[in-house]
C-alpha cells in the first residue's frame, strides 16, 4: 500500500483555491449565449429573423430588443457563429447561476428585479439556518449522463468540495441540498418528489444544467415536463449543457450563504 | 444494404442462419411504413465492413408477429421495446414487462425460503444515474437481478423526427451525454452516407482526435468508480485527476468538456484550439502517469482480489449475445468498428486488433480498458502528427446537403458501438433510430452474478461501464 501513499504526493496539491482565489480555468470558460448587439447588427441576407437561429428557442426579439433565455441554451454556439454582432459567449463557469427562472433572460425583463428579490429573501432566510455546512443530495431525473459527471468531478481533488464543507449524502432524511439533473422524465417525478418531500427543513433544491432549467432541447418531449420546474420548488437555476464544476460549485455556495450570487463573499 | 422478406418468419431464419454463420445480430425496431398504418420491422446485421437492414412490413392492423427473442435471445429488451412503442405483441417473448414505459411490479423470478427482493433505486447512494436494480437474494448471494430502466425515458427517439440535420446533431450528442462523439460520429456517418459526402482528411482526423479523448476519459472513469468502490482513497483521487486532465484537454480543444459542438455532417466545426505540436505535448504530459497509476492500480492486490472471477460473462453467451466493446472484447468477442468497419481516419492510422481475452470477468474487463486507452494514445498521436503535416489547409467542413434517402451510420464508442439509422426526406428527419452500446449490453447484466454477492455489485456494475441515458432514451 506504501506506493499509493508515494503517488498521492507525486502532483503536490492539485486543488483549485476558487473561491478564495481566482481560477484561470473558471474565468476561461465558454457560458451560454449572451446579447452584445442590436438586433440588425451585421444583418446578411442569411438569417435574418433571430428566432429562428435557436434550436430550443431561447432568442426572443420583442419591441427591437433581442433577448437570448440562457436558460433554455445548449450552448451549440450557432447564433454566435451565424450572427457575431448580435450574439457573443458569456465568460467564466461561474456566471449563470440565477435565483429566479426569469433572471436567466438577459437583457433583463422589467419584472425580472422583483422575483429575484424576493427569492433572495426567501433564500436567505434558509441559507442562514443552514450555516455553511451542507449534506447534499443528488436526483436525476432524465439527464443525458453528463451532469452526473460533473457533479462527480467536485468531489475529485480539482475541486475537492469537501474543503468547503460540502458533502454528498445517501439518504435525504440527511440532506440539506438538492441537485436535481435532467429535463423532468415524466418516470422520475414521484421518485423525484418523494426525495424532496423527505428532506428536512430547511432545504434548498437547485436545478443543474440547462436540461433542468427548461428540458433543452427535450423541452417538447412527450416524456419530460421540460424542467424540474414542475415537480420540485427550485431555489436556484442553473444553465450549461452541461455547465462546467465550477458552476455547479458556484450554485452550491450560493444555497449556503458563502458566495452570493453576483459573485461576492458573503460574511 | 436494405433487403425486404414477405413473411416474418422467413426474415427471422435468414436472420438467425447469418448470425449462426458469424454475422452479429446489431439491432431490431419498428416504425410506421412508408405508406399506410402498418408496421415495418427493421432488423440490423453487422456484417464484415458494414451494417445490413433486413426488412419485414407487417400486414396492416395485424395486433402481433412471431418472437425473434427464442431464436436470438439478444432481441429480448428490442421487442419489449416495439411492445412498449407499438402494442405489438411478440408471440412467444419469455417476458413481455413494459421497458420504457412504467410498469407494475414484476413477479419474483426466484422463489424459495427466505428470498426477498432489495430494490435498489431509481435513487441511489452517490451521484448516479436513475435505474431500479430489484435484487432477489437471500441475504447474501444473488441468484437474479431484474432491471428497470424506464424511469428516465425522454422521448428522444421521437424527438429527432422533423428537425434538421445540424438540431438533429445537438440531439444526438445528447443522447448519451458521456458519448457525445460518437453519438455524433454515427449521427452524421448516416446522413453523409445519404448525401454521399466525403469529410476531408484533416475533418477525419481531429474527429478521431475527440472520439480517443473521450474513450480514455470514459475508461477513466470506470476507473474512478472502481477504485472507489474498493476505498482506494489515493487511487480514486488519482484516477480522478487524470480523467478531469483529460477533460480539460477537450475543453481547450474545442470549449466543451465532451467534446460538443465539434462533429457536424460533412466533417467538423473547426481545427482544435490547439495546434499538432501542443497537442503532442499535452498527450505525453497525460499519457505518462496515467500509465504508471494504471499499473500500480494493476498490481494492488487487495483492489485486484475484487475483480478476479467477479461478474463473469461466458465467451460462448459473448458471442452469442454480440456484446459489445469492452464487455465482449474481455470475453473473447472483439467486433470494433474501428476495425471491422472502419470509418474517418482509422484505416489510414494503423490500429491493431487488441490483444485476446477469454475471463469475462470484471478483471479482463478493466484489462481491456487499459488496453484500450494505451492504442488511443498511440492514435491520438499518430493522428495529431498527420494533422499537424499538409492537413492544416484542408477545408473543415464540406458541404453536406443530402436528399430524401436512409442509411444507417456507426461509431465505436466507449462502451461499445453506436448504431443510428435515419431516414432523411427534403433535409428533415423523417426517422431517426438511435441504438447505443449501454443498451445492447445492458440486459447482459442479468446474466452475470453467478455466484457473486451483493458486495460485489458496484464492482460489476462499474465495470459494465454503460449509461443509463443510453438505454431508456
Amino acid at each position: 500500500m506504501s506506493v499509493w501513499v508515494l503517488r498521492g504526493l507525486r502532483d503536490g496539491v492539485v486543488t483549485t483555491r476558487w473561491p478564495a482565489k481566482p481560477d484561470a480555468y473558471d474565468d476561461a470558460w465558454r457560458g451560454p449565449a449572451q446579447v452584445t448587439g442590436p438586433a440588425d447588427q451585421g444583418s446578411t441576407d442569411r438569417h435574418n429573423d433571430l428566432t429562428d437561429l435557436c434550436p430550443t428557442g431561447a432568442i426572443t426579439v420583442a419591441d427591437g430588443t433581442v433577448r437570448v433565455d440562457q436558460g433554455r441554451c445548449i450552448l451549440c454556439g450557432r447564433c454566435v457563429t451565424e450572427r457575431p454582432g448580435v450574439f457573443a459567449w458569456s465568460q467564466g463557469a461561474t456566471g449563470p447561476a440565477a435565483l429566479a427562472r426569469e433572471q436567466l433572460i438577459i437583457p433583463e425583463l422589467p419584472e425580472t428585479d422583483a422575483a429575484v428579490q424576493a427569492a433572495r429573501a426567501r433564500l436567505a432566510e434558509r441559507t442562514r439556518a443552514l450555516r455553511r455546512s451542507v449534506h447534499v443530495r443528488h436526483v436525476d431525473a432524465g439527464s443525458d449522463g453528463s451532469e452526473e459527471w460533473e457533479i462527480q468531478a467536485l468531489l475529485g481533488p480539482v475541486y475537492d468540495v469537501h474543503r468547503l464543507g460540502v458533502f454528498i449524502t445517501a439518504s435525504p432524511r440527511h440532506a440539506d441540498v438538492l441537485l436535481v439533473t435532467g429535463a423532468g422524465a415524466h418516470g422520475m417525478s414521484v421518485p423525484l418528489r418523494t426525495t424532496y418531500d423527505g428532506m428536512p427543513h430547511p432545504r434548498v433544491v437547485i436545478a443543474i444544467g440547462t436540461d433542468a432549467v427548461s428540458g433543452g432541447l427535450l423541452a417538447d418531449s412527450e416524456a419530460t415536463t421540460g424542467g424540474v420546474g414542475a415537480t420540485v420548488p427550485v431555489d436556484i437555476w442553473l444553465a450549461g449543457s452541461p455547465p462546467s464544476p465550477f458552476g455547479i460549485l458556484n450554485a452550491l455556495l450560493i444555497a449556503v450563504g458563502y458566495l452570493t450570487p453576483e459573485g461576492r463573499r458573503s460574511r | 444494404m436494405t433487403m425486404t422478406q414477405p413473411d416474418v418468419l422467413g426474415l427471422w431464419k435468414e436472420l438467425e442462419a447469418r448470425v449462426a454463420a458469424g454475422d452479429r445480430f446489431a439491432g431490431l425496431f419498428a416504425s410506421f411504413a412508408t405508406q399506410g398504418h402498418a408496421v415495418t420491422l427493421s432488423a440490423h446485421v453487422a456484417t464484415a465492413g458494414d451494417v445490413d437492414t433486413m426488412e419485414v412490413t407487417l400486414p396492416p392492423g395485424a395486433a402481433g408477429y412471431p418472437a425473434l427473442t427464442p431464436l436470438i435471445g439478444a432481441a429480448f429488451w428490442y421487442e419489449r421495446v416495439i411492445h412498449d412503442q407499438f402494442g405489438l405483441v411478440p408471440e412467444g417473448h419469455p417476458r413481455l414487462a413494459p421497458l420504457l414505459r412504467p410498469g407494475y411490479p414484476l413477479p419474483r423470478h426466484v422463489e424459495g425460503y427466505g428470498l426477498f427482493t432489495i430494490p435498489h433505486g431509481p435513487v441511489r447512494s452517490g451521484v448516479m444515474e436513475s435505474i431500479e436494480y430489484l435484487v432477489e437474494t437471500p441475504g447474501e448471494a444473488i441468484p437474479h437481478l431484474n432491471m428497470r430502466v424506464f424511469y428516465k425515458h425522454r422521448g428522444v427517439e421521437s424527438r429527432f423526427t422533423g428537425l434538421t440535420l445540424s438540431d438533429g446533431v445537438l440531439l444526438a450528442e445528447r443522447t448519451e451525454g458521456i458519448a457525445s462523439v460518437a453519438h455524433a460520429l454515427a449521427f452524421c456517418h448516416a446522413a453523409e452516407r445519404v448525401a454521399g459526402c466525403e469529410v476531408s482528411p484533416a475533418a477525419a482526423l481531429v474527429r478521431v482526435l475527440h472520439a480517443e479523448l473521450e474513450r480514455i476519459a470514459n475508461h477513466l472513469d470506470v476507473a474512478v468508480r472502481l477504485a472507489d468502490a474498493a476505498g482506494l482513497a489515493v487511487a480514486t483521487a488519482r484516477m480522478a485527476l487524470h480523467k478531469e486532465r483529460v477533460m480539460r484537454l477537450v475543453s481547450r480543444m474545442c470549449g466543451s468538456r465532451f467534446g460538443r459542438g465539434v462533429v457536424v455532417p460533412g466533417g467538423v466545426t473547426a481545427l482544435p484550439g490547439l495546434s499538432p505540436a501542443e497537442l503532442s505535448a499535452e498527450l505525453d504530459k497525460l499519457s505518462r502517469p496515467i500509465a504508471a497509476d494504471a499499473a500500480a492500480l494493476m498490481a494492488t492486490s487487495s483492489f485486484l482480489d475484487r475483480l478476479r472471477g467477479t461478474g463473469p460473462l461466458t465467451p460462448a453467451r459473448a458471442r452469442q449475445h454480440g456484446a459489445l466493446g469492452p464487455i465482449g472484447k474481455a470475453a473473447g468477442f472483439a467486433d470494433d468498428d474501428r476495425l471491422a468497419r472502419p470509418y474517418d481516419a482509422y484505416s489510414s492510422l494503423g490500429l491493431e486488433p487488441g490483444r485476446a481475452h477469454a475471463a469475462g470477468d470484471a478483471l479482463a474487463r478493466l484489462r481491456v480498458r487499459w488496453e484500450e486507452v494505451d492504442s488511443s494514445f498511440g492514435l491520438l498521436r499518430r493522428a495529431a502528427d498527420d494533422l499537424s503535416a499538409e492537413r492544416a489547409a484542408d477545408p473543415p467542413l464540406v458541404p453536406c446537403e443530402p436528399p430524401s434517402g436512409r442509411a444507417v451510420g456507426w461509431a465505436e464508442a466507449p462502451q461499445g458501438e453506436v448504431l443510428y439509422d435515419v431516414s432523411l426526406q427534403e433535409g428533415r428527419i423523417v426517422r431517426c433510430h438511435p441504438r447505443s452500446a449501454s443498451f445492447h449490453n445492458l440486459v447482459l447484466m442479468h446474466e452475470v452474478f453467478a455466484g457473486d454477492i451483493l458486495t460485489d455489485f458496484p464492482f460489476i456494475e462499474a465495470s459494465f461501464g454503460l449509461s443509463v441515458a443510453g438505454v431508456a432514451l
